[in-house]
């Protein structure tokens, strides 16, 4: 269980490419950590590796997760989790519901999916809040539960785009840690992008700058 | 032999040979929808319409879909584009209700199906001399290719509550508008109201009334409008906004004449004064008054395309409109107050009854005070009067 | 994903299907009345090309006139309800912007004939004004005045200026939620700027390209509209649209031919307008900046947008008393000069109405409702799966054209394809021209949605189809309502396309509507005109209540109606 990426590259069409070709690989349990300012192309990594690649950009080199080539693969086929800095539940759907749009339809059952996302809503401290409109959370309860329903559709691998910059930093280490535990029960690879040089090393994972030399 | 026998019989059962026609007609018919395209500007004749429909429904099976026209001739173009997508059968339009030039328009092109009004059991009633005015629409020979519905004589109509004296003849209008600025207009010429209300008033100036009659060259134009235009021209600046806009056609210069905008409308109905007054639609006081040269006259007539969908159906709503009875309704007050077509002398003693047991109304005129019918100039005149007039008058 | 064959055979599915059915009918109708304007008309025996018909339409009496006021009401309107819409945005963005954009809803579900029928009652010599005026001056009879189908289209302008300024002003609070408005309010009052220098130097030229089409849909509309200008327009001559509409229906076939050359004429002065407009809007933005260097802080601007602000809420409520008119109309028996109220009242006209234009309703609600569905699915197909290009043009076309100028063409077509008569044949007409309408409502919205949303789907599994049922669509709920309630308003509208590919068969209550304003009967038609209004009212609260119901709880999706 690994994500490799493979002289990874990506460059708009007619521009130079973003970043210098990159490869890192990062194993099961594993928390890979991409560093950079701002606007060096860091989303764009992770979108292109969710399947997202926004329209006008090229990608070369290769996405490999679990000894499978995916860069031809649809999005929803991937089982590739994401996780960004604004938890973006769904805001029409409440919080249980938010959770169970996450839950394979394997897990049949009423009874059966209720009660998956009552344990999951539990792991995540928001027992008893499934009913609540999402816009009504606080930040730190809106990152969890975000978590939480990537973690529910059973991922193979876990992206998270600056998951944490958004909180107060009072709450970003519980958060992380939070986000970090669980990843690891897991036993998947993690890759996040941050430009907090403390999130990485609490990731513990290899670590890669982008564009750093540059500036 | 015994197929003779009652081949015999089945001939004996039928009056004559027409008669048999007839009845394959209605057997043809029932059934079918008859797309009828007809100006639907009148409620009244709408209403009338439908009623229409619910009668032959109940009696022959045939229902009518009134296809209401802001213009006639929105029809005729309907049945030219069939024709030159070379759609010769199954068309949309059944029938139309049709005179002037849009027949013409429809005979010259031969759009026309028939002749078909000599078939219709009911035309025994109609007066079809070939000088009759069911034979000469607008001086074009009907040729049965059309059938007469309801009768059209042209009458002003005035608010007699504001105007003590109409103008009793077309020059006398010229004087009168002098006299009472902005208080009367007539409809767009383009608009066939409009085109009649200098038709009527061309009859009455031209030199010899009678060239008329012939198609329109363009010496016997100049001869004869010359009068006209120089009538018009002392007249326009009397007329309703300085005689710059004009209504677009009879109901919206009804309108005016309701409110009050001006005192003088006109109709091709003698019983329409009546008829406004009772649905309130035009003032209490309103009266009828004809030129005292008499007034213009003609037929409404009904057509069946050359390739309508529903021919049998068409010739059976054609010979309803042609009962006795359909036009003592008609000519009802209450219902249309449209003058029936038919030969008063060709009646028979229970339909004479029933035109004379008819409700009066204090609007509705008698017979005598509509005075002479004139004869239609030739419709050639009238397309060329509007286009005169548009010449003149639109800059 | 994006490059994946699945993907890309879906795109091109959908636009090869927007050029068949949309595209080439079109094409279809603009040639063949190409031909019929160039003498080429084989029904009547007339084969061309030739210049004959040109030169016909051109000699007609009054048609020069008729293109000038044409040009001249069509831009005055367009240009009138642009300013006005802009300073009414000004002055109520700070304000109650939702409750005013709820109200405008309503004038734009009032279909523009019954819109022009009423106020001709309003603004008539004889009419309410002029009876409220009446006692004051002592005029014993109404006025001759020109104050309706004048002979400088004044009333036509107005007319148009009461129907779009709302489409307008409605348009341009979609598209400033695209800016960051109030951030640039903000940095420009504290360097000093007054509020109409801040719209006029800093919103309007963002705004511009957001609100370009709509403007041009305005302008084109306003250069071809008949009904509105048969009811409110001059008379002698009208305007060219209605000019070459009477040589379609004159009784004498052979004024076909030009009839097709001056709807082609008509064509052409319509893509030189939108030239004309667009070469302006370009000098304006080259010259402009030199203008805002001046660095004038433009108090006088202020009052300037104050009263243009002013002066829109006085039109807005000649319309209201417009729509009141025909209610009022409808319900009366007899109403003559000079009295404000009716003599007297009575339901016949809606006992005797409600009967005969049953089967009208049922046509206009049928028509809207298959119209628009199938117009919203091909909206959200388009949306989906192409991104934004030129291409988008094919969908407005059919707005960007007049209508008289392509619609006997396509007449000539669909019969000679035997589909000519059918509910069918309208339905798909009315798709025409109520997407490009539904997709003006939806592209700003749909393109708006933060794009994470789905892909935070699909990384929970959701494929194409699900992304779209369960996040997509309840996301955008509140503008689709809207799109939806738009789309029914058009179809119902829908005056020429109804008539010329329904063979007049097809009754609804718009064709009833527009035939019956040609009458006298004012009773009727507020009866009538009532009933035309009720169905797109109706999808307007619809499209009110039902993302009000559905979100009841969610915070976040409350703030999005509009």
């Amino acid at each position: 269980m690994s994500l490799i990426l493979q002289d990874i590259c990506i460059t708009p069409k007619g521009g130079a490419p973003l970043f210098a070709p990159l490869s890192l690989t990062i194993s099961a349990g594993q928390i890979g950590a991409v560093m950079g300012p701002s606007g060096v192309g860091k989303s764009t990594l992770l979108a292109a590796i969710a399947g997202h690649l926004p329209q006008g950009f090229a990608l070369t080199g290769e996405i490999n997760l679990n000894g499978a080539r995916m860069n031809t693969t649809a999005p929803q086929s991937r089982r590739i989790g994401l996780m960004f800095q604004d938890a973006l539940l769904f805001p029409h759907l409440s919080l249980s519901d938010n959770l169970a749009f996450g839950l394979p339809a394997q897990i049949k059952g009423k009874a059966a999916r209720k009660a998956a996302v009552e344990q999951a809503l539990a792991a995540a401290g928001l027992a008893g809040m499934g009913a609540r409109d999402p816009a009504t959370l606080s930040g730190g309860e809106r990152a969890r539960a975000a978590l939480m329903r990537s973690l529910l559709a059973e991922p193979r691998a876990i992206l998270l785009d600056e998951p944490f910059s958004k909180l107060d930093t009072a709450l970003r280490a519980g958060i992380r840690a939070f986000a970090f535990d669980h990843i690891r029960a897991r036993a998947i690879p993690a890759l996040i992008v941050t430009h907090d040089a403390s999130d990485a090393a609490a990731a513990g994972g290899p670590v890669l700058n982008l564009g750093g030399q540059a500036g | 032999m015994k197929r003779l026998i009652t081949a015999a019989a089945f001939a004996a059962s039928l009056a004559s040979p027409a008669l048999a026609d007839w009845q394959a007609t209605l057997d043809g018919a029932r059934g079918q929808t008859v797309y009828w395209n007809a100006w639907g500007g009148d409620a009244r004749t709408n209403d009338f319409i439908a009623w229409a429909s619910a009668q032959l429904e109940a009696a022959y099976g045939v229902k009518i879909e009134q296809v209401k026209l802001t213009d006639t001739a929105e029809a005729v173009s309907r049945v030219v584009s069939e024709k030159a997508a070379g759609q010769d059968t199954g068309g949309s339009v059944d029938m139309i209700w049709i005179n002037g030039p849009n027949f013409l328009a429809m005979k010259d092109q031969g759009l026309l199906h028939g002749p078909f009004v000599a078939d219709l059991p009911n035309a025994k009633y109609l007066d079809l001399s070939p000088t009759s005015p069911n034979s000469v629409d607008f001086t074009t020979p009907v040729d049965g290719l059309e059938s007469p519905w309801r009768l059209a004589k042209f009458v002003f109509t005035y608010d007699s509550a504001r105007v003590a004296a109409p103008p009793a003849s077309m020059a006398e209008f010229a004087t009168w508008a002098a006299a009472n600025p902005g208080r009367v207009t007539h409809p767009n010429p383009s608009d066939f109201m409009g085109a009649t209300f200098l038709k009527q008033a061309l009859i009455e100036l031209a030199p010899d009334a009678a060239a008329l009659q012939a198609p329109v060259t363009d010496a016997a134009f100049e001869t004869a409008t010359a009068p006209l235009w120089a009538w018009y021209d002392s007249l326009r600046p009397n007329l309703w906004r300085g005689g710059a806009a004009f209504p677009e056609n009879q109901s919206v210069q009804d309108q005016l004449l309701n409110d009050g905008e001006i005192d003088i409308s006109l109709s091709f109905d003698p019983a329409s004064a009546a008829a406004g007054i009772a649905q309130g639609l035009l003032p209490e006081a309103t009266r009828v008054f004809v030129p005292k040269g008499g007034s213009l006259g003609n037929v409404s007539f009904v057509a069946i395309p050359y390739n309508a969908a529903h021919i049998d159906g068409a010739k059976v709503v054609a010979n309803f409109l042609l009962d006795p009875a359909t036009q003592a309704h008609m000519q009802n007050i209450e219902v249309l107050g449209s003058y029936s077509v038919l030969d008063p002398a060709k009646l028979d003693d229970a339909a004479k009854a029933a035109f004379a047991a008819l409700p009066s109304a204090p609007a509705l005129p008698k017979l005598e005070e509509l005075g002479a019918t004139l004869a239609e100039p030739h419709a050639s005149w009238m397309t060329r009067l509007a286009e005169e007039w548009a010449k003149r008058y639109t800059k | 994903m994006r490059d994946s064959l699945p993907e890309k055979t879906l795109r091109a599915a959908v636009l090869a299907f927007a050029a068949l059915a949309l595209f080439a009918p079109i094409a279809a109708g603009l040639w063949h009345s190409a031909g019929a304007a160039l003498g080429h008309l084989p029904a009547l025996g007339r084969t061309g090309p030739n210049l004959g018909p040109l030169q016909d339409v051109l000699a007609q009496p009054g048609f020069g006139t008729a293109l000038r006021l044409t040009l001249v009401t069509g831009f005055a309107a367009t240009l009138l309800s642009l300013s006005l819409a802009i300073a009414l945005a000004a002055a109520i963005t700070n304000g109650p912007a939702r409750i005013i954009s709820r109200i405008l809803a309503l004038f734009l579900a009032m279909p523009h004939a019954a819109m022009a029928v009423g106020l001709a009652f309003v603004l008539a010599p004889s009419g309410w004004i002029a009876r409220a005026l009446a006692p004051v001056l002592g005029w014993a009879r109404p006025p001759d005045l020109a104050s309706v189908n004048d002979a400088f289209g004044a009333a036509l302008i107005l007319g148009l200026v009461i129907k779009e300024t709302p489409f307008l002003l409605l348009v341009i609070l979609a598209a400033l939620t695209q800016i960051p408005l109030r951030a640039h309010i903000h940095t420009a009052q504290s360097l000093g700027y007054g509020m109409g220098a801040i719209w006029a130097k800093v919103i309007v030229p963002q705004l511009w390209p957001l609100i370009r089409l709509p403007v041009y849909v305005v302008l084109i509309y306003n250069l071809s509209v008949i009904d509105m200008a048969l009811i409110l327009g001059p008379s002698n001559p009208p305007t060219a649209a209605v000019f070459i509409a009477r040589m379609f229906s004159s009784p004498d076939l052979g004024q076909i031919m030009p009839a097709s050359a001056g709807a082609v004429l008509l064509g052409i002065l319509a893509v030189a307008s939108i030239a004309a407009l667009w070469g302006g809007a370009r000098a304006i933005g080259r010259f402009g900046p030199i203008w805002v260097r001046r660095g004038g802080r433009g108090a006088s601007l202020n009052s300037l947008f104050l009263g243009t602000a002013i002066l829109s809420g006085a039109l807005l409520l000649l319309g209201a008393a417009a729509m009141v008119s025909l209610a009022l109309w409808s319900l009366a028996w007899r109403w003559p000069w000079p009295m404000l109220l009716p003599e007297s009242l009575s339901f016949t006209a809606w006992a005797s109405a409600l009967g005969d234009f049953g089967p009208a309703l049922h046509n206009t609600a049928l028509i809207a409702l298959a119209s628009t569905a199938i117009s919203l699915a091909l909206a959200v197909a388009w949306l989906e799966t192409q991104t934004p290009s030129r291409r988008e043009a094919l969908i407005y076309l059919p707005l960007l054209i007049p209508q008289i100028s392509f619609l006997f063409g396509m007449n000539t077509m669909l019969l000679q394809l035997g589909a000519q008569g059918s509910i069918g044949a309208v339905i798909w007409a009315h798709v025409l021209f109520v997407l490009p309408y539904m997709m003006i409502a939806l592209t700003g919205p749909w393109r708006g949605l933060d794009p994470r949303y789905a892909h935070a789907a699909a990384s929970l599994g959701a494929g194409r189809l699900r992304q779209l049922w369960a996040v997509k669509l309840p996301m955008l709920l509140t503008p689709i309502c809207a799109a939806i309630a738009i789309g029914v308003a058009v179809s119902v509208a829908q005056y020429l396309p109804t008539l010329f590919l329904g063979a007049g068969r097809i009754g609804t209550l718009t064709t009833e509507a527009v035939t019956l304003a040609s009458s006298s009967d004012r009773r009727i038609t507020g009866v009538v005109t009532s009933l035309q209004a009720a169905l797109p009212f109706a999808a307007y609260v619809l499209a009110f209540i039902i993302p009000k119901l559905a979100h009841r709880n969610r915070r976040a999706l409350e703030g999005t109606a509009g």
